[in-house]
């Protein structure tokens, strides 16, 4: 037997194993996040709790999140109440993955009789009561149904009392119930693949495993540490927050193999929904130094835990309970921006510029005009990325999701779901910020009601007073903006009413540059004039492109 | 195709363009290289070679049947018509945003795949068309009159249109169209109701700009064949392998060259899914593996899987989502970078990793003497015995076991501490994982459990590691066929003429509207038979009506098969019960109280083709004597072991050769592991069964 050998093919089958369990989760699934975007997670854990893999998904925000919850379960339930068939779970945002749209679902595994892991699963459901998706609620209680810690099975009983309270606090009671079997079917689906996996390598638990997947994956993430230089890094960054300005600031320190993050002077809790639990910050501050440390690694306890990620407890980035965190999401995606920007004063020429980073999801509900006209209301949910960073040898990705990874639907499937029709959704000429490296640029969206509509949305929306900064002599990428077609401005967060007749018009962010403009090639320069990137302006004002020199 | 007329299939690959002609003394092959300036040439080597082995003379060739990469490789190598792409208002650059999503998540420097058409070639033009089909913004003349000039002016090739719902009304597609053939009449134009009406905008302006991009020189290459084929006697009529597993004229294929994509794996599923049927096998998975990728495909009932959309020119190791989406009938594949060439290397973490890079057939893998220095598969497959380093290419190249245990301990062991036989392995075993995965994960996607099936095998490395991959899938049954150097060509031989004709229409199925869907069914019958009728004249045909379903709300449909017939308002519940069944199927379950909707018809029309013989199965018979004996590596035991030896015609119909064996042909071996036999075919088959199972089958 070549037992290091086989421990590298053990650990390929179950990264595959678990991306089959989360395939599973998003061919079944009825919440549109997870079905288009990506947004779930699925992963196996050894019996102590630690994260063996974990799928490669849409969401970077449930990676760490998900690798934690799992010994919350186990301390909850106690070991000696684990049994086999058992289907535990929580939306709990402090020991989940950050708000009460996501239900995590844990499965423990048995082999012979004998507990030997368990596999684990996250995924956004349609509702979950409460005021529904969006910022405005002042307490997590306004927020929607809170499932602590709980069995939905026992030793294959499913809990009736359970599913009855579930389906009584949601709007969508069906998809929402079908959604939790599909996360306790997708386990079921990772947990005979392990099985065969174990036969085949007659292996009767995971310890050697899981001990060589932590081993090899901790050594090759110090290594990776190791070789940044030894030092304290610093980066502040302001953003818009719901009602007031938010002021993120992070402290890096390096000490040979050791990385430490700290989100000290980090700005206090805000009244809206727009706080994140640690936990959620822990997992976007991972993934961008990650991205930039060390990609190669897959996912488990072994290459997370060397990244040691603190805040001051009870600051918006470190939410105590009963904050509100519904819309986590947008102050948890511009992490990774503030401290890819410490890790640049170590690392240089490797990180991007700052870019849009949060995603302008939009959440609309359209109800008819006239309430006795006997037409249904409908809800849509719409997902839209701004302009990436420019990076250090190439331009910012346009239009296009980072941190997340969720992708954008069909303009045509959405007019099949609701009463709207979106006149536009196209590049936003000129908002990548200019730099030798030019920002990606965002997007301008026009959504109008249908006749007999008006509706109704619920902003998540963020630099718009705070653009993403350029890197190294490039400028800001354009703000983003939220207006009516008349030209009435909107705010950025909150619900807002957009009546019949009237579009709402959506300027998306775009990333900020890289390097001096004029340090830009004239031809690229002349490209983007010729493709409308950049406008005749930019060209001239930016980039130093004289009259004569716009056309060959 | 029912009687013994001779035919010929054609199939142009990246390397080798290969000829099967059949004649009513059997088939006769040719493999001749690719000539890239003149494919033509080629073709006609390759069919003379064949005709002179038959003994057959060029004019009594009654068809010719061809399948080409050609048209892939056009996309994937950017060379394409100078292409205008006009499109509604606002929707300037659906093709350039993409799903907005990164295909790999850790890599900052990612670079997403440039559009075919440039920013500053795409037009737009003020005009809309609701979801439902209804005109929310008229087209206005003027509007169309200035872009009409706009691509005049700008000395374009080709032009693609593709408007917002066009799938749903056309008339606007439709009206620029009259405007530019009435301004310009030589002009290539594709629009996207004609060239996949599906809704998703992404997909199908995509599909329709790829159309365009290829059409003039497909076009062009056709009519120089044709000229070129009967010019040297051979005055039959030509026809194409579309991406389908199907036959259309060369009319047809010159104006819609994107449903030519995947004509050569499809006609390798073709010829695997013949196979099936003489075996009377009705779930089968093809495998074909090659110097650089590896195909998986299902086939059930003797038909293979199709799908409506598919992904072309990954640009990211063979990432989803980094290449182009084409909507158009497709033979369902999974593609894994993995072949004989893929190079392995080790990572950060010290783990083997295999592929997808290729060291191809220049310089090739390190065993060629051509100057590769990369451990490939091959060179892995060359240290454990699986090949004969005397007897690789029926003796042509010469392979040298040095130069791969120096390549593997240079770029494996001195970074592993392994010795070079555990190198190999581990580079062998990772590449069969890949495979099992993928395969796996395909048969999970399809509701499938991949025991149940039995593998057809075939490509120059599948012999190599198929029995390996049964090992691992817990496949009981795998087979071999003869001829497997040049399946697809076979394959076109054996393909019906077919088109599958689509619509999307998005109805609710509580609110089912028979008049509208029946209306359009007859449309998407005629459509479909002129098709048909062009090549196979009034043969009889069968028609097959697909609905995709899904829950309202779900973002994926599942295709529905169902009766097709003039519906009534009543047909709304029993297509409902074909979608449940349809769902629990691959599902497991179906859910109470949600909506149901259809978005998307497909029929299609196909001829109907002659049984196909039986093959004459042996499941057992007398062992033979076997004097030779080599040793090779068997993974699953983790040993070096000492197999038989035996060439491939000893395994005469009832033959038998307990492994471990190898069986040696010309052009490659086949590996049968400990734990299978392998047993001669009637129709020069190799039958590999696990020994339990064979057991089990000769007892029932």
């Amino acid at each position: 037997m070549t037992r290091a050998i086989d421990y590298q093919i053990m650990w390929n089958r179950l990264i595959a194993v678990v991306e089959e369990q989360a395939t599973t989760l998003i061919r079944t699934a009825f919440s549109t996040s997870v079905r288009e975007a990506g947004d779930l997670s699925a992963g196996l854990f050894d019996v102590r709790g630690r994260m063996m893999a974990q799928a490669v998904t849409g969401t970077p925000g449930h990676v760490n999140a998900m690798a934690e919850s799992v010994t919350h379960f186990v301390r909850e339930i106690g070991r000696q109440n684990i049994f086999e068939g058992d289907v535990f779970i929580t939306n709990d945002p402090w020991l989940g993955t950050g708000h009460l749209h996501d239900i995590t679902v844990v499965s423990p595994t048995f082999r012979d009789g004998r507990h030997i892991g368990f596999f684990a699963c996250t995924a956004h459901v349609v509702d979950i009561g409460g005021r529904g998706f969006g910022p405005d609620g002042n307490e997590v209680f306004e927020e929607g149904l809170q499932i602590p810690i709980m069995k939905f099975a026992e030793r294959g009983e499913v809990d009736r009392t359970l599913v009855a309270m579930i389906r009584a606090n949601t709007r969508e009671p069906d998809p929402v119930i079908g959604d939790i079997y599909s996360l306790a079917a997708c386990n079921e689906a990772g947990d005979r693949r392990l099985q065969d996996m174990m036969g085949e390598f007659r292996i009767d638990d995971l310890e050697g495993l899981s001990d060589f997947i932590m081993e090899t994956s901790r050594d090759a993430t110090l290594k990776c540490i190791a070789a940044l230089p030894d030092g304290d890094y610093s980066n502040d960054m302001q953003v818009d927050g719901y009602d007031v300005p938010v002021h993120m600031a992070v402290r890096l320190s390096v000490q040979g193999t050791a990385l430490k993050a700290d989100f000290a002077g980090t700005s206090g809790p805000s009244r809206f929904g727009v706080n994140v639990p640690m936990v959620y910050t822990r997992a976007y501050a991972c993934y961008g130094l990650k991205c930039a440390v060390a990609p190669e690694v897959p996912n488990n306890t072994g290459s997370l835990e060397p990244f040691e990620i603190t805040a001051p407890d009870g600051c918006i980035l470190a939410a105590r309970r009963p904050a509100p965190v519904s819309t986590r999401h947008v102050l948890g995606h511009l992490v990774p921006d503030v401290v890819l920007g410490a890790l640049h004063k170590c690392l240089p020429k490797t990180v991007p510029a700052e870019g849009a980073s949060a995603l302008w999801n939009i959440q609309i509900s359209a109800r008819p005009t006239d309430p006795d006209s006997g037409l249904a209301n409908r809800e849509v949910l719409m997902f839209n990325s701004g302009g990436t960073g420019a990076r250090p040898k190439t331009d910012g990705l346009s239009a296009t999701a980072f941190p997340s990874g969720v992708s954008t639907m069909s303009v045509e499937a959405t007019e099949h779901v609701g009463p709207i029709v979106v006149w536009r959704k196209d590049l936003r000429e000129g908002s990548g910020g200019a730099g030798e490296f030019r920002g990606g640029l965002g997007q301008t969206i026009e959504i109008e009601p249908r006749r007999g509509y008006d509706f109704y949305f619920n902003a998540m929306f963020d630099r718009i007073r705070n653009p993403a900064r350029g890197r190294n002599g490039g400028a800001s990428g354009r703000a983003g903006s939220v207006a009516l077609s008349d030209g009435t401005q909107l705010a950025g967060k909150g619900r807002q009413k957009v009546p019949n007749g009237s579009r709402l018009v959506l300027g998306l962010p775009g990333g900020g540059g890289y390097g001096a403009p004029q340090d830009r090639p004239r031809a690229h320069v002349r490209a983007d004039l010729d493709a409308g990137y950049i406008t005749e302006d930019q060209a001239s004002t930016d980039y130093g492109l004289s009259g004569d020199e716009t056309h060959d | 195709m029912t009687d013994d007329k001779i035919r010929v299939g054609v199939d142009i690959g990246g390397t080798f363009t290969d000829v099967a002609l059949d004649h009513p003394g059997g088939m006769a092959t040719a493999k001749v290289l690719t000539n890239y300036a003149e494919p033509e040439q080629a073709i006609l080597d390759g069919i003379v070679k064949a005709a002179d082995r038959a003994g057959v003379a060029l004019g009594d060739i009654h068809q010719v049947i061809h399948g080409t990469t050609l048209v892939t490789n056009a996309l994937i190598e950017r060379r394409g018509a100078k292409l205008a792409f006009i499109t509604t208002e606002g929707f300037r650059d659906v093709v350039e945003m993409r799903s907005e999503n990164r295909f790999e998540q850790y890599d900052l420097n990612l670079e997403l795949p440039k559009p075919l058409v440039p920013r500053k070639d795409r037009f737009t033009v003020n005009e809309r068309m609701s979801a439902e089909g209804d005109v929310l913004l008229a087209l206005d003349p003027a509007d169309v009159a200035a872009v009409v000039a706009r691509v005049l002016a700008g000395g374009y090739d080709a032009v693609a249109v593709g408007f917002l719902h066009a799938y749903a009304n056309p008339a606007h597609e439709q009206a620029v169209e009259a405007a530019l053939r009435a301004a310009a009449p030589e002009l290539s134009i594709s629009i996207s109701s004609v060239i996949s009406p599906q809704m998703r905008e992404f997909e199908r302006f995509n599909t329709v700009i790829a159309n365009a991009y290829v059409q003039p020189q497909v076009a062009t290459y056709l009519d120089r064949l044709v000229a070129r084929l009967g010019a040297e006697g051979v005055g039959a009529p030509v026809f194409m392998m579309h991406s389908g597993g199907g036959l259309i004229s060369v009319e047809t294929a010159s104006r819609e060259p994107v449903r030519l994509l995947e004509s050569g794996p499809a006609g390798g599923a073709i010829f695997a899914a013949d196979f099936a049927k003489a075996h009377g096998l009705d779930k089968v998975l093809s495998f074909d593996m090659g110097g650089t990728t590896a195909k998986i495909c299902l086939i059930e009932d003797g038909t293979p899987k199709t799908a409506n959309t598919f992904e072309v020119a990954r640009t990211y190791r063979f990432k989803k989502g980094s290449g182009m989406p084409v909507s158009t009938p497709v033979v369902e594949m999974v593609e894994i970078g993995a072949g004989g060439g893929s190079i392995a290397h080790v990572d950060s973490m010290g783990q083997i990793r295999v592929g997808p890079q290729s060291a191809a057939s220049e310089p090739g893998p390190a065993c060629y003497q051509r100057g590769g220095e990369e451990p490939t598969v091959s060179d892995s497959n060359l240290i454990l015995g699986r090949l004969d380093p005397d007897n690789f290419a029926g003796g042509a190249i010469p392979l040298s076991p040095a130069l791969s245990e120096q390549a593997l301990v240079t770029r494996i062991c001195d970074a592993t501490g392994l010795d070079p036989r555990d190198a190999a392995f581990g580079v062998t075993e990772m590449v069969d994982e890949n495979m099992a995965n993928a395969a796996r994960v395909h048969t999970v996607e399809n509701g499938r459990d991949i025991e149940a099936f039995t593998m057809i095998a075939f490509g120059g490395g599948a012999p190599l590691h198929a029995c390996r991959l049964c090992e691992k899938l817990g496949i009981e049954t795998l087979i071999i066929p003869p001829g497997a150097g040049v399946g697809s060509a076979i394959g076109f031989l054996k393909a019906p003429f077919s088109y599958e004709a689509s619509k999307g229409i998005f109805q609710r199925l509580d609110q089912f509207d028979p008049d509208t869907v029946n209306a359009a069914l007859t449309a998407l019958e005629d459509e479909a038979r002129a098709f048909v009728r062009a090549g196979a004249g009034d043969a009889e045909t069968t028609t097959r009506l697909t609905a995709y379903m899904r829950y309202s709300g779900q973002g994926y449909e599942i295709p529905v098969v169902l009766p097709y017939r003039t519906f009534t308002a009543e047909d709304g519940d029993t297509i409902g019960a074909a979608f449940e069944a349809a769902y629990r199927r691959l599902f497991g379950r179906v859910i109470d109280g949600l909506a149901v909707e259809i978005t998307n018809w497909s029929l299609v029309v196909a001829s109907v083709l002659p049984d196909v013989a039986s093959a004459g199965r042996h499941l057992t018979g007398l062992p033979i004597d076997t004097a030779r004996e080599r040793r090779f590596y068997d993974a699953a035991l983790r040993e070096m072991v000492t197999a038989a030896e035996v060439d491939r015609e000893a395994l005469t119909p009832g033959a038998v050769v307990h492994g471990p064996a190898v069986v040696v042909e010309r052009n490659t071996s086949t590996i049968v592991t400990s734990a299978y036999t392998v047993t001669g075919q009637g129709d020069g088959s190799l039958l590999l069964q696990r020994k339990a199972a064979a057991m089990r089958e000769v007892a029932a």
